[in-house]
């Protein structure tokens, strides 16, 4: 139905416009009077046209193609079905483009782009699947593997199969560091490397409060959490990034526990992360007891019951009882993010105790 | 945001640091003391707290050189006055080197076991320090001082060097060189304090006829401006004036004079594309944050001709439209700090700057901040993470303006060409068709006179190191690093070749920052690998996988080569074709500069079994 005409469309029956000519005016019933729609300007206000974004001329992998003047060349890609590896990047998050994983080839310039962020410009060529392409895209994931716990992150272990990455080729893992070991480093100083092993950020995860654990052995960096945590969702700026190069971490002010900090619990954090550095506790310790089982979970769509605003949620439930609680990206209501109550308040609805009271 | 500030309060001697930066706090709601009448109504804050969010890294300055470290009562405090989040300001505390954000004395030697000290024979000096006072980093037993190690600290023709920082009421900071462990330990010890000395300037060429960008120094009195007025100090910025901006472009652009910081990238285009912007305000940064290994011009030209820079700053200002001007000196320059600051204080109150406000700021120990979107980053309070390009500075740049950013031995250039009529053609007489100008190189490591040299661009390198009297002793040269540690080593068989940007291009080498460190036959270049390994691993922001894991292992790499293991393993030749292919990534895929040269020099070494057998 065209908005320009909604007020004559609502009345299927045309009753309110045929004059009733010669007979005297019956007693309406009162359902007429309720459908008929009060006199008003035949025509709604429409907001202005917005112009369809003029189009670019670009080539990718030597085929042309037309794709909206300020897209990135990723959105470019996909429009293409050109799949193209992303672990720093998310839809409703600003790009950061540090992963470099989703670098591409573009003519003239020195170095490879990361096509994240890039805007297309006409006439730019862009190549996604060039030896230099290849190549960088593989040594990301050898640098990451060899350094992170990717253990549950599929995205990553996909990458480095199809990239035929060799993470081990760095040798075997440096020791595990100890607690807040990381945590204490100072920019510019470290220790002298082995010659037998790959420094790692592997250290035991920090479990701290009962809804969320943090486990940056499997943290790549991608600064998606912070991003959440700040400026792109929650507003809060419970954590940062802290220390420098290699000693980088997510932090907290002064490392405290998170009790301490100023985290709300939202859980945006654990929505964004791509490789499960972040987790919900109950996650976490069904795959320390070897129960959680992915394939066994069913999700089911339902809407917050905590407040007026409507978030959707996603339950995710295994064995008849919920273990995690998401958010769908594209939702226009929550655009992935929660609040605290409905990403962790979901308890009462599996207390099957006896009634107290 | 919800500003969640927990833990004690700051001490009070924390607090008056802070407050000597910005004020005695408005509210108990920043941080002071709470008025139950007005605060308990009004809350002061929000976005004009938020706005000066860019005096965070003075006011961590301020306590560091107060305290010695940062606490996070003091943190806290900081972060009430600024309404930064804590964990952002601890993200920016523990970025930079020179921050402590763990207990460390108030005296601290921070020496430097960098390229040129390291051929001084700092590694002695290190183990003589770990004999006498005890490891790097550890307190000694009254836990008053200790020392560290430290990077360049661009003092490399007086090697070895220290830098003495003493944190107190009156905070010092000194630069001792060249110092063995008997002048460290008298320097920060209970009677050492206050002991400033410094040692003539390091122009060998000091007073000679024809010199142009170092002409003053050593022979101007760099204090005074009445000096500097009659040698002929401020008549190009009266010029400028009176030819106007878009002539002064005109002119910059026609002496085909471009950037002296490494890229060499076009001075006028770049001036001129700033002035055409509509985007208001125009900044003007002049970066000093000169932290490449083994240069050293751009403190020389602070130190000896500081008003220089403050003309030259002035004339840009002027040509881009610009009233707002910083510049960033790296946090090592205690006396080029000294000297800029001074000098545009005069300047200022002699009303030589007009409506200009020229800002200094402070690095805090971050090689990184030298790469211009970082020394914006970090200039507006934050990390010094390199942003991603495109949009370039002229578009977008400090504070999201259009911004012109220029380093020091650029903007001294432009005296010379904009200084007389018709300075710009005889400007472009000077050097050779694609190297056009007057450069300063930073000669040291193995040489007889190590210091600052001017010459035209087109002398060899075998001239310029005649000129600093060659390799001492009658060793025979070993290799020559040009550009320091993002560099490139050459051999004896690059004597020949001009030091111009295409010369040097063509045998894969470059001219950087302008540093030339001499290597003999004597010297342990393993050793010199290892240490860029570890320096670029030190260095590196983190932010990027590239960089950041791939300086972990080239270090690592190095190590098992120069240990030995790979060879032992029989994995040599993987192990350098390992290094081919992280340098490429680093080159191809890293976000900025850093990355992208961390590899350079060490593979242009490993490419000479002659140079380096590992």
């Amino acid at each position: 139905m065209s908005g320009d005409g909604l007020s004559m469309d609502r009345d299927p029956a045309g009753v309110a416009n045929v004059p009733h000519a010669g007979e005297p005016p019956a007693a309406q019933p009162l359902t007429d009077i309720l459908l008929r729609p009060a006199a008003r300007p035949s025509r709604i206000p429409q907001p202005p046209a917005r112009p369809e974004p003029a189009l670019v001329e670009i080539t990718i992998d030597g085929s042309p193609v037309s794709v909206p003047a300020g897209s990135t060349i990723l959105e470019a890609c996909r429009a293409e079905g050109i799949d193209t590896p992303t672990l720093c990047y998310l839809e409703n998050l600003t790009p950061v483009n540090v992963c470099r994983v989703c670098v591409v080839e573009v003519t003239g310039s020195r170095v490879l782009v990361p096509a994240c962020s890039r805007r297309v410009e006409a006439g730019m060529e862009v190549q996604t699947d060039s030896d230099r392409v290849r190549l960088s895209r593989r040594m990301v994931m050898e640098l990451l593997g060899s350094s992170v716990d990717l253990s549950t992150a599929p995205a990553a272990a996909g990458y480095i199969e199809r990239y035929e990455a060799d993470p081990e080729r760095y040798g075997p893992p440096a020791r595990t560091a100890a607690p807040g070991e990381r945590d204490a480093h100072e920019a510019g100083h470290h220790h002298p490397p082995a010659t037998d092993a790959a420094e790692t950020v592997l250290q035991p995860v920090k479990v701290d409060n009962e809804l969320y654990i943090r486990d940056y052995s499997k943290c790549i960096l991608c600064y998606k959490c912070v991003e959440a945590c700040g400026e792109d969702a929650q507003n809060t700026f419970a954590i940062a990034v802290a220390g420098r190069g290699f000693d980088a971490r997510i932090s907290t002010e002064s490392a405290v526990p998170l009790p301490d900090s100023a985290c709300v619990y939202c859980g945006n954090c654990i929505g964004v992360c791509p490789t499960g550095a972040l987790m919900f506790k109950s996650e976490f310790e069904m795959r320390g007891a070897g129960t959680w089982d992915e394939s066994a979970q069913t999700v089911t769509e339902t809407i917050c019951p905590y407040c007026g605003v409507g978030c959707v949620l996603e339950l995710h439930v295994q064995d008849n009882t919920i273990v995690t609680v998401t958010s769908p990206l594209d939702s226009s209501v929550t655009e992935g993010h929660l609040c605290v109550k409905g990403r962790f308040g979901f308890q009462f609805v599996q207390n099957r105790g006896p009634r107290q009271g | 945001m919800d500003l969640h500030v927990i833990g004690p309060l700051a001490t009070p001697a924390e607090r008056a640091a802070v407050d000597a930066i910005l004020g005695p706090a408005e509210s108990g709601w920043r941080g002071g003391v709470r008025d139950t009448g007005i605060d308990g109504h009004v809350a002061r804050g929000g976005h004009a707290a938020r706005s000066r969010r860019d005096l965070l890294i003075p006011a961590l300055h301020a306590i560091q050189s107060r305290i010695g470290w940062i606490s996070q009562p003091a943190l806290n405090y900081v972060c009430k006055r600024l309404t930064v989040p804590p964990a952002e300001a601890w993200g920016v505390a523990t970025f930079y080197a020179l921050f402590a954000t763990s207990a460390r004395p108030p005296v601290v030697a921070h020496v430097c076991d960098d390229l040129a000290c390291r051929l001084a024979g700092s590694d002695d000096l290190c183990a003589d320090l770990e004999r006498t006072m005890g490891l790097a980093g550890v307190p000694d037993h009254d836990g008053e001082r200790t020392w560290l190690r430290s990077p360049c600290l661009g003092v490399c023709e007086r090697a070895p060097a220290a830098m003495i920082t003493i944190a107190g009421t009156v905070p010092q900071a000194t630069v001792a060189a060249p110092v063995d462990a008997a002048g460290i330990a008298a320097r920060i010890g209970p009677d050492g304090g206050g002991r400033t000395e410094h040692r003539d300037h390091p122009v060998p060429q000091a007073g000679q006829p024809g010199l142009r960008l170092l002409a003053r120094i050593g022979v101007v009195d760099p204090t005074s401006l009445d000096a500097y007025l009659a040698s002929g100090g401020f008549r190009a910025l009266e010029r400028a004036r009176a030819i106007g901006p878009q002539q002064v472009i005109d002119e910059v652009t026609a002496a085909n004079l471009v950037g002296r910081g490494g890229a060499a990238f076009p001075t006028g285009r770049k001036w001129a594309a700033v002035a055409a912007q509509p985007a208001l305000p125009h900044y003007l940064v002049c970066n000093a944050d000169e932290s490449e290994p083994g240069t050293f011009k751009d403190r020389v030209l602070m130190e000896g001709d500081p008003f220089a820079v403050v003309e030259a700053m002035a004339i840009e200002a002027f040509a881009v439209g610009a009233t707002k001007a910083y510049l960033y000196i790296r946090g090592e320059y205690p006396l080029a700090e000294a000297r800029i600051a001074d000098a545009i204080a005069r300047s200022r109150d002699a009303g030589l700057l007009g409506d200009l406000d020229i800002e200094l700021r402070r690095g805090a120990g971050a090689y990184i901040c030298g790469e211009e979107t970082a020394l914006f980053e970090s200039i507006e309070g934050k990390r010094g993470e390199p942003r991603n390009k495109p949009p370039f500075p002229v578009e977008v740049g400090l504070f999201g303006k259009p911004t012109a950013v220029n380093n020091v031995e650029t903007l001294v250039n432009v005296l010379q060409i904009v200084g007389i009529d018709g300075g710009a053609a005889a400007y472009r007489a000077i050097g050779t068709d694609g190297s056009t100008g007057p450069k300063l190189f930073c000669v040291s490591g193995n040489v007889t006179n190590a210091g600052v040299y001017e010459v035209e661009f087109g002398v060899t390198l075998g001239q310029l190191l005649a000129m600093a009297g060659g390799v001492p002793g009658g060793r025979t040269l070993k290799a020559v690093l040009l550009g320091g540690a993002a560099g490139v080593f050459v051999g004896p068989e690059a004597l020949d070749t001009p030091l111009t940007f295409e010369a040097t291009r063509a045998i894969g080498a470059t001219l950087g920052s302008g540093v030339v460190l001499v290597f003999d036959e004597t010297a342990d270049m393993a050793g010199a690998l290892t240490r860029i390994a570890r320096f670029f691993r030190d260095e590196s922001c983190g932010q990027c996988v590239p960089c950041r894991v791939g300086t972990v292992r080239q270090e690592e790499l190095l190590a098992r080569l120069a240990s030995g293991a790979a060879a032992a393993h029989g994995r040599r030749d993987d192990e350098l074709a390992l290094l081919r292919e992280l340098g490429q990534v680093m080159r191809d895929a890293s976000i900025c500069g850093l990355g992208q040269t961390a590899s350079s020099a060490i593979e242009s070494a490993l490419r000479r079994p002659e140079m380096v057998a590992l």
